[in-house]
């Protein structure tokens, strides 16, 4: 007899409320042994958590606390992040001089002091400026509020909105996981039982930006926002930008949902299911070590092994020529007049591309890029790099439609990866290359040319 | 080699299966204060006495009857890959709910210990939990700690110690069901018995072929399909 | 007394009490609720409604957990008054 047939007769035998049966004799059971086992002495009630939930979910204050803490925690990360970070650039600036003079003393020849000094070297502090420190913040603080037990009831409040486009509300949960790394917030959509709403939270991740384009939402930010700015109000703008900018990816999200919801992935929501744990205080130093430590080194340590060959090879395109132009120079001409089209140029549509394995590599190139051409300055400050993009014939709205580019456009090589290993499919993983793709050349095609129609720049 | 045991750690989700996972194994879990934090498996290993222990940590599932995927990860573990012992980690402050996977658990593999987390909370509240009690009801150990203030670890693998080398015998109390279920119940399992033969407990397996977990019977004939023709 | 009053869980006000008697759910769903705690008979305390009304959060065994209206208008139990 097969498994099959024995299913068929059990089938039989059984009714329907038998599993209601079933479970009503477990928790019986579970009653009894609570009842036995276990005094209650004084009142059971966890009056904290009511009390904190009366605030963090009140109709007046939920929403506005929610956005305030989002507010906070860039905050945190954008101003904290601004010294280090161009402490760090500093540092690894004036020791590419001495490296230089060591290339030099030892008489090796311009294309090796060239791959490794200024290829290699530079792309790979430059990832680390101004990747690490925005990481070293963030990743803890979030870590923080997140074993403290805020999450879930983001996913309380927001419920409503997931639902009306048609989404599971268990999705500010992955959503809130892709600030940290859209790839492994793919494999976090595990938790949403229904395919359906599973496949749409896969497809809209990408609108959440990671901490690999955070480095270049800020910079731009900072540089080309809030450029009248100085010292704390510098970063509260800064702030308020990025905020902007993650608003702006939610309502996309939401789009994106509700349109897909209503076409490929039709379907009303299904099993929805939150469980909201009592606030725990966090064991502030442990939380604060792994997830700083750990995590932010082990993104670091991805982002280097990647930033490593992507700049070798930005240098030797910008250095091998055909005739008089250099293979980047043809590639770039090539993309020029698209880019042009978005409001941005060739450059930096070359290094979107050549930064599809992962985003926090796309700055760096950009700068290679940049630096390979024009004059070559020695980059030591944040001042110097916006002459660079100013050289380039950058304006706010190159930098609107980098950042918007940024936040909208393809998954990045290992979340596209994870999408395939999570969904089996090569033609949802195309779609989640696709939708983004698509929306992410349209926004700034449309802001370009509805500026330059009227003519404000 | 032969002195490396299994231990998965197994519980309703956000009970600190991860939190306990990082302070035996030094590794670094994420944890998180949300149900479902953890959505695969993670392995690592803790030195006791001269064995090995190589823990497993899992999702969070409410049941053995699994709903979503990260539920199943955690179910195909405790079903299939039989780890050596089972720890049933369960949040003090809500044990009722706690003790339903903990009793599938037991329905269905016997090496089971019954870990109590969070009693430091428990404590605050005026939770008083009689382990004695409990383990004289369940037929398996019963074990309070703290993971994250680091309690009871001594006591808790002293005991998968003494179980992986038989010093103690777990013989869980089984739950019994309403007579028609029992009937049916053993109409089937002589026959469920046959086929699997011990790889599975047959009454479990034949409960859930009477509550219809067609899942469950789709893994089962994946796992067990070839083998099936030979015998 | 009166004769008892059956309500919805999603009718319930903040703070009611309601003993389950009836589940008018199927498949997948059912068991889920099953599996947390909403079986017939157990004790539900109505905690809170989300800003936006939708979902509600409800004490079950000893846990909170949130449904959405579409399920909890299909939980039905006995308001139970205060005292009992
Ligand atoms: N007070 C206290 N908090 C604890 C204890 N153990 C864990 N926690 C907290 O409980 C929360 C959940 O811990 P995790 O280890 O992520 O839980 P988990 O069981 O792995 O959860 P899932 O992966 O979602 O199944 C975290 O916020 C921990 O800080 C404890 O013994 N005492
Ligand atoms: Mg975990």
């Amino acid at each position: 007899m097969s498994i099959q047939q024995l299913y068929s007769e059990a089938q039989q035998l059984s009714t329907a409320k038998l599993r209601d049966d079933i479970v009503q004799r477990l928790y019986e059971r579970s009653h009894r042994l609570c009842r036995e086992g276990i005094k209650y002495t004084e009142s059971r009630r966890d009056t904290r958590t009511e009390k904190l939930d009366a605030i963090f979910t009140s109709p007046i204050f939920g929403f506005p606390i929610m956005l305030t803490m989002l507010g906070v925690l860039f905050y945190l990360t954008i101003a904290g992040a601004n010294i280090p970070s161009s402490m760090l650039a500093e540092f690894f600036g004036s020791l590419e001089i001495y490296l230089s003079a060591f290339f030099t003393f030892i008489q090796a020849p311009d294309w090796v002091h060239g791959v490794l000094v200024l290829g290699l070297y530079r792309g790979t502090t430059w990832v680390i400026s101004v990747m690490l420190p925005p990481m070293a913040i963030f990743f803890p603080t979030f870590a923080l509020l997140e074993n403290y037990g805020y999450l879930p009831r983001v996913a309380f409040n927001m419920d409503r909105l997931f639902k009306r486009v048609g989404a599971h509300g268990k999705q500010s949960l992955t959503m809130a996981m892709g600030f940290g790394c859209n790839a492994a917030a793919v494999i976090s959509t595990r938790i949403i039982e229904s395919p359906r709403e599973r496949m749409l939270a896969i497809l809209t991740n990408n609108f959440v930006p990671c901490n690999g384009r955070w480095g270049t939402l800020i910079v731009l930010a900072s540089l080309f926002m809030a450029a009248n700015f100085t010292g704390g109000l510098k970063s509260l703008v800064t702030t308020g930008v990025i905020v902007g900018i993650v608003m702006f990816g939610i309502i996309v999200t939401f789009f994106v949902s509700w349109v897909l919801s209503k076409t490929a992935l039709k379907g009303v929501p299904t099993h929805y299911t939150l469980e909201l744990p009592p606030y725990r205080k966090p064991k502030i130093f442990d939380t604060v070590v792994r997830s700083s430590l750990t995590k932010s080194w082990s993104v670091l340590m991805r982002a280097v092994k990647v930033a490593a060959p992507a700049a070798i090879l930005t240098w030797v395109f910008a250095n091998i020529f055909i005739g008089d132009t250099s293979i980047l120079m043809y590639a770039v001409e090539f993309l020029d007049p698209f880019g042009k089209l978005l409001g941005l140029d060739g450059y930096i549509m070359m290094a979107f591309i050549l930064g599809l394995p992962a985003n926090e590599i796309v700055l760096p190139i950009l700068l290679m890029g940049y630096l390979s051409t024009g004059s070559l300055t020695e980059v030591d400050s944040l001042v110097d790099l916006k002459q660079i993009f100013l050289d380039h014939g950058w304006t706010w709205l190159t930098a609107l439609n980098m950042m918007l580019f940024s936040l909208l456009h393809y998954p990045c090589g290992t979340t596209l990866l994870n999408i395939y290993k999570e969904t089996k499919s090569k033609k949802w993983t195309f779609l989640a290359f696709l939708i983004p793709t698509v929306i992410a050349i349209l926004v700034p095609l449309i802001i370009t040319q509805t500026v330059r129609f009227f003519g404000w720049l | 080699m032969g002195n490396s045991y299994r231990v998965a750690l197994a519980g309703n989700p956000n009970t600190g299966k991860s939190t306990l996972f990082n302070a035996l194994t030094g590794l670094r879990q994420h944890t998180g204060n949300w149900a479902g934090k953890t959505v695969s498996l993670a392995q690592g290993n803790v030195l006791y006495k001269d064995k090995t222990f190589n823990l497993i940590d899992l999702p969070g599932t409410y049941s053995l009857f699994s709903n979503s995927n990260d539920e199943e990860v955690a179910r195909n573990y405790i079903v299939f890959e039989k780890p050596d012992v089972t720890v049933v980690v369960l949040d003090a402050t809500s044990l009722e709910r706690n003790f339903n996977l903990a009793l599938q658990v037991l329905e269905m593999t016997k090496n089971v210990i019954i870990c109590i987390n969070l009693i430091d909370v428990a404590e605050k509240q005026g939770i008083n939990i009689n382990e004695r009690i409990l383990t004289n009801r369940l037929g398996v150990p019963v074990i309070k700690i703290s993971a994250r203030n680091k309690k009871g670890f001594p006591m808790l693998l002293d005991t998968i110690d003494r179980i992986v080398t038989g010093a103690i015998e777990c013989v869980p109390v089984q739950t019994t069901y309403p007579d028609d279920i029992e009937e049916q119940i053993k109409n089937i399992e002589p026959k469920v018995s046959e086929l699997i033969g011990n790889r599975l407990s047959a009454r479990w397996v034949s409960l859930r072929l009477l509550d219809g977990d067609e899942k469950l019977l789709n893994e089962i004939s994946k796992r067990f399909g070839q083998k099936e023709g030979s015998e | 007394m009166s004769i008892p009053k059956i309500i919805k869980l999603v009718n319930g006000e903040k703070g009611n009490l309601i003993r389950i008697t009836s589940l008018n759910l199927d498949g997948v769903m059912r068991r889920r609720l099953l599996d947390l705690g909403f079986v017939a008979g157990a004790i539900v305390e109505v905690i809170r409604k989300s800003p936006l009304g939708d979902p509600i959060a409800f004490r079950v065994s000893q846990t909170t957990i949130a449904l959405r209206k579409e399920e909890s208008s299909r939980i039905e139990g006995v308001l139970m008054t205060d005292g009992e």
